[in-house]
């Protein structure tokens, strides 16, 4: 695959929201989320205990920690994809500006279109098209006018900058595709419904670096139009691509994951007010 | 190197100083078939000789000849290791022959007795005004009841058992479900005849109807859905849960999950699943024959007075014992193994169109 030309298309979203139903027609789509007092459980296992941080709108926040600290799962909390686990649930607030997406009218389906997400591992639709898996968002949810279909598709790919790379075979099918270029199509497939915020679970732990680096040019692009969320493994990701970083541990294992600190990403990596943080950057852990 | 403990293994070739050698005496590759053909020539030689004309005995000791032949020879020439694993070997491929003999024969006795009379004629007339030791009639009375029959009961019983499998997968939790497993599999073990006995006290000694292909077909259906059930939540199952997840995270709802995403993923494998299911109950007699009854005439309507089908054709024409009407029973045989091979073959078919495609993962 060619590393992508780094061509930036930032245009900030200047287009008018084509969707019908927006619930309001704001021209900052990024929205802010402030989490209070969360706690996650699966059946009687508490995951994550008594959460709260803010995550800016317009930045990158990434969330690093030991595996089993809950940083998945708190991601999953912010676009109420927890409870999809049997036996997932929740208790606390979080708000989308002032919003509880925990609130009791709250339908968890808008929820989720307004807050995207990409997985851990590239899950393109395999029975669909590169097209179909891009306009999948907005088919399924029978939202869209045919006409506009073919210019979000290819905003999609471009924002996700896959075009070059696919525009000569979109009816082929996505699943042919290299895994990054897997993941840039997922990562098309959740902003083409236009979401406010965008979640990512470790989504380059799968791929070579060449294709790490894409997605890293690509978030980096992203975030001017979006509130970003990433879960990784990776600190030096973590201190590239981030604005603010949250770190997470567990007492022990079995106990719940806390959050440790939440600060400036340029802090949390030359001076963390919390020992155990210099400790887990250092790889001085345990 | 140590080489001492292996000095006293049997060396063959390999340079004298450079330790021991890894090479070892072994029996050329065609030693295999050689130690079956000598087998086969003794066990119905000698068993020719020895009074026992039964296939069954020369084809046993045949089997068992081969077997310690085989052990004896590589345990001299090689190692008491390889005779281990060639008398392994040597047992699975019999175990191979003894199941696979019966099949080839069963199909070459059908074909071959079959075959005579399978005609267009034979296809497209019936029974209707023929004394039983005629020759000439045929199989298309039959050949029509079982296709309505079968396509009835597939109609009945692959919507019910397509959506109870989504709901056991998809929607199930707790009590419900674990009962709705348990009752799947308890229809699983139903005999044919007691779906047969369950549907005459219900459907005829209770409501007064007469005999008809609907009537089998219900107790068809019974039997159909719980392999639909079955095989569709296989299939369901195999769909990978980041599917659902990725869906779900689009903001799309779960019945739009299901009914997009997850079933389009399995169509394929669904599909020969249900064809599975028809090619099994098309060849149910018992239900049949309690239900439908049986007719010489051709009879277009499934929903009044009594049918053929073909298993039912087959049973009554062998029963009947002359020579014209066996030969009918083997090419109405014939007739219905075609039919359900070739239901199989459309399954795959589908398969193979309706699976993803691109490379896999």
């Amino acid at each position: 695959m060619s590393p992508g030309p780094a061509a930036p298309t930032p245009r900030a979203p200047a287009h008018a929201p084509s969707r019908t139903h927006p619930e309001k027609a704001t021209d900052t789509m990024a929205k802010r989320i402030d989490v209070s007092g969360l706690t996650a459980f699966y059946g009687g296992h508490r995951a994550i205990d008594d959460i709260s941080m803010s995550v800016e709108p317009r930045s990158v926040t990434a969330f690093i920690g030991p595996s089993g600290c809950g940083k998945s799962t708190l991601l999953r909390t912010l676009n109420r994809m927890h409870e999809v686990t049997p036996g997932g649930r929740v208790e606390g607030k979080v708000m989308l500006d002032h919003e509880d997406l925990y609130g009791t009218s709250v339908d968890p389906v808008a929820v989720r279109r307004t807050i995207g997400m990409v997985f851990q591992r590239p899950n393109p639709f395999p029975t669909m098209s590169i097209y179909d898996n891009v306009a999948a968002g907005l088919r399924l949810n029978g939202d869209f006018r045919k006409k506009e279909l073919d210019g979000i598709v290819e905003k999609s790919l471009k924002g996700a900058n896959l075009w070059n790379e696919v525009k000569d075979r979109l009816g082929k099918p996505g699943s042919g595709l290299s895994g990054g270029q897997q993941q840039r199509l997922c990562i098309a497939r959740a902003i083409a419904v236009q979401p406010q915020v965008l979640l990512m679970d470790e989504p380059c732990s799968a791929l070579d670096p060449i294709s790490t680096l894409a997605i890293e040019d690509l978030i980096g692009e992203l975030k001017s139009r979006f509130t970003i969320v990433i879960v990784t493994h990776n600190m030096q990701q973590a201190a590239r691509v981030s604005d603010r970083t949250a770190f997470f541990n567990l007492s022990a294992v079995g106990r719940p994951g806390k959050l440790i600190e939440i600060d400036d990403t340029e802090r949390i990596f030359s001076n963390p007010s919390v020992q155990a943080t210099e400790d887990y950057i250092s790889g001085r852990f345990g | 190197m140590s080489d001492n403990a292996l000095t006293d293994r049997p060396q063959v070739t390999g340079p004298p100083s450079a330790g021991p050698s890894l090479a070892r005496r072994r029996l050329p590759r065609w030693t295999p078939a050689l130690v079956v053909l000598v087998s086969v020539g003794l066990g119905v030689g000698g068993g020719s000789l020895a009074g026992w004309e039964s296939r069954v005995q020369q084809g046993l000791i045949a089997a068992l000849l081969s077997v310690i032949v085989t052990y004896a020879l590589t345990s001299l020439v090689e190692d008491s290791r390889q005779a281990r694993d060639k008398v392994a070997t040597s047992v699975v491929w019999v175990c191979f022959a003894a199941a696979v003999v019966p099949l080839v024969s069963l199909a070459w006795t059908t074909v071959s007795r079959g075959a005579e009379l399978l005609d267009g004629y034979f296809l497209s007339h019936s029974m209707g005004g023929m004394t039983n030791i005629e020759e000439g009639g045929g199989v298309y009375h039959a050949f029509l009841g079982t296709v309505e029959q079968v396509g009835l009961a597939t109609l009945m019983a692959a919507p019910v058992g397509l959506l109870t499998a989504v709901y056991l997968v998809e929607y199930g939790r707790g009590r419900l479900a674990q009962a709705v497993t348990f009752f799947v599999d308890v229809m699983t073990g139903i005999p044919s005849i007691v779906a047969g006995l369950f549907v005459l006290a219900f459907w005829n000694l209770g409501l007064g109807f007469g005999p008809s292909g609907f009537a089998g077909s219900m107790a068809l259906a019974i039997l159909m859905m719980p392999v639909v059930v079955r095989s569709t939540e296989e299939m369901l199952k195999l769909v990978p849960n980041e599917l659902r997840e990725a869906s779900l995270a689009l903001g799309v709802p779960k019945w739009r999950t299901v009914l997009k995403v997850v079933l389009p993923t399995s169509m394929g494998g669904i599909a020969t699943g249900v064809m599975l299911a028809v090619a099994r109950i098309a060849g149910e007699t018992a239900p049949v024959m309690l239900l439908v009854f049986g007719n010489p005439l051709i009879n277009p309507n499934p929903f009044s007075g009594a049918q053929e089908s073909l298993p039912l054709y087959v049973w009554n024409q062998y029963k009947l014992g002359n020579a014209a009407s066996i030969d009918r029973a083997w090419a109405g045989a014939l007739t219905l193994i075609a039919f359900v091979m070739l239901l199989n073959l459309l399954a795959r078919g589908i398969a193979r169109w309706k699976a993803p495609k691109g490379a896999g993962r």
